[in-house]
């Protein structure tokens, strides 16, 4: 319970400041959020179990690691959000950025580490509402109330299948513990049914094809921050949720849900590559990629083991760096030069923004898995884990769509680098936070695949 | 003659409820509709889980316990969402699906 009590706590510290304090506050409040983030992850460092509420909440050392790592990505998310922030029309509402993102981590935090369908089912809400706020955030832009629109009515309706599927679990079961669940489930009909709408539900969530419309929307419209944060923290945090319980409750009907993950995987896979090759716009772009990668995380949930658990959460790690990384250079682009994120618009940027092309492009070849880059070892660990548990079709299907991928990612390099243009857009210096997030993302993407002993951590932190 | 009504009965109706919702969500044009359709989703399963809980499992307050949980949470999502779709309204001065259209590809 330590890190729900002292995240809780920076909440209700973030609240009284931004009360008190005077306007304008933004940089105060940044200052005070962001520290009180890294002491929040000084605190939480070391894996913990713990139980509470008599088993509804149970956490593990591995939820335990995931906790600090969201709370890692939140950070980075902070300070990117500088320039955001610090505008004329955002600056007055800076506080509100921080209280409702902090209360979406610590609804993760609860669904990372529910014992009870109750509380799962709470956090996972308390993650999602003032998630629909954050994306409506910009008021006067109709993109962004849109984007708010389409995401809350989705989030709705996917909260309601799942509920109908833990409702059919209760009248199986009679039970909303995952310990009880597991020894009285046995793959009935009904069951299989239960377990089908509870996965539709978390589908949304992480945003699976086909359950994937709502998603290149919402990411378009959505500040950029918001969608960076959305892309990774909020999909890590239900894909870690998904595969725990898949793992924990679901265990008996192993033999449904991995016929079923296995084509929603290579269709999710196949079709996000294929949109995300006719895109202009970047962020929709990155919307699709997501998708794709949703689609690789998931890879490990069909190793059903241990090794499969660290291999998805040193998925989730990588992806987290390599994606703020892109999402980051595209904010501060975005942020410089009145809100250009056309793909055209980027023709050229190495003449004038080394730095930035710099990092976008190793990030890109991290989410594209070039070796010697992170990302070209997380998806190795992925592959491997499933492998591992058989399903060598899958693997070969999601071989084969990361050569798409590589096409894609590799079209941006080249409008940076190669394309030739005459007015590529002007050179500028972004904020310090802003730069040092960045600096953050290119050493992630660069040492966590050199450094072994990250995955190995991992591992050993599994089999706990 | 007495008429008595089984878990059979109440889940028919939850059943009708719960795939109306889904129908109405997918045909509906207005944003204030889709909401409707949604809460009929979510009533419906409220419903469930208090009929389980009162037939099949009367010892325990489980289900009945997720039914208020259900509901409040469900509150609060619906004066999010109605707060977002007066924003639309403000915006665009229209809460039809079809106006809603400036993001796709």
């Amino acid at each position: 319970m330590q890190a729900e009590i002292s995240l809780a706590i920076i909440l209700i510290v973030v609240l009284v400041a931004d009360l008190v304090l005077k306007e304008p506050n933004h940089r105060a409040l940044q200052t005070l959020s962001c520290g009180l983030l890294i002491v929040q992850m000084v605190l939480n460092i070391v894996p913990t179990s713990g139980e509470a509420f008599g088993g509804m909440y149970h956490s593990t050392p591995m939820a335990s690691v995931v906790k600090t790592i969201l709370t890692m990505g939140t950070l980075l998310v902070f300070m990117q959000a500088d320039t955001w922030l610090s505008r004329k029309d955002t600056r007055f509402k800076a506080g509100e950025f921080y209280l409702l993102t902090l209360s979406t981590l610590l609804g993760m935090y609860y669904m990372v580490s529910a014992g009870n369908f109750l509380l799962f089912y709470v956090g996972l809400e308390l993650a999602s509402i003032p998630m629909a706020c954050l994306v409506a955030f910009d008021k006067f832009r109709h993109h962004s109330a849109e984007a708010g629109a389409k995401f809350i009515l989705n989030a709705m309706f996917s909260s309601g299948l799942m509920l109908y599927g833990l409702s059919l679990i209760y009248g199986t079961c009679g039970t909303m513990y995952f310990d009880d669940i597991v020894t009285i489930i046995s793959g009935t009909p009904l069951q299989i049914m239960a377990m089908v709408f509870f996965f539709a539900g978390l589908g949304f969530k992480i945003s699976l094809v086909p359950f994937h419309m709502w998603t290149p929307d919402t990411y378009q419209g959505a500040p950029t921050a918001v969608s960076a944060y959305l892309s990774v923290i909020s999909k890590g945090a239900a894909a870690f949720a998904l595969m725990s319980i898949l793992l924990k409750v679901f265990a008996p009907m192993v033999a449904s849900w991995e016929v079923m993950l296995g084509i929603v995987i290579v269709i999710t896979i196949t079709i996000a590559n294929i949109f995300a090759l006719l895109q202009k716009d970047l962020k929709r772009f990155m919307a699709y990629s997501s998708i794709s990668q949703a689609g690789y995380i998931m890879l490990a949930v069909m190793g059903a083991s241990a090794q499969g658990m660290a291999s998805l959460v040193y998925y989730v790690v990588v992806y987290i760096v390599a994606n703020l990384a892109v999402f980051g250079v595209i904010n501060t682009i975005e942020q410089n030069n009145d809100g250009t994120v056309d793909r055209d618009s980027y023709n050229g940027l190495y003449k004038t923004n080394p730095k930035l092309t710099f990092v976008m492009t190793l990030a890109l070849f991290s989410l594209a898995g070039i070796p010697p880059f992170a990302g070209f070892f997380s998806k190795f660990f992925v592959f491997a884990s499933a492998f591992h548990g058989g399903h060598w079709l899958v693997v070969f299907l999601a071989l084969v769509n990361t050569i798409i991928s590589l096409f894609y990612y590799l079209l941006i390099v080249k409008a940076m680098y190669i394309t030739p243009n005459d007015n590529p857009l002007p050179t500028f210096k972004s904020s310090a936070l802003t730069r040092a997030s960045l600096f953050i993302c290119l050493l992630g993407v660069i040492l966590l695949g050199i450094c072994s002993s990250v995955y190995q951590v991992l591992t050993n932190t599994a089999l706990l | 003659m007495e008429v008595e009504i089984h878990v059979i009965h109440y889940l028919i109706i939850s059943t009708v409820m719960m795939f109306c919702g889904i129908y109405g969500f997918f045909t509906r044009k207005n944003l204030l509709a889709l909401l409707i359709s949604v809460e009929l989703i979510l009533n419906a399963t409220n419903i469930n889980f208090a009929v389980f809980n009162r037939y099949l499992f009367p010892g325990q307050l489980e289900g009945h316990f997720f039914s208020l949980f259900g509901i409040a949470i469900a509150a609060a999502e619906t004066a999010v969402a109605i707060a977002i779709i007066i924003n639309v309204y403000r915006n665009i001065k229209q809460v039809l699906t079809d106006d809603i259209t400036d993001l796709k590809g």
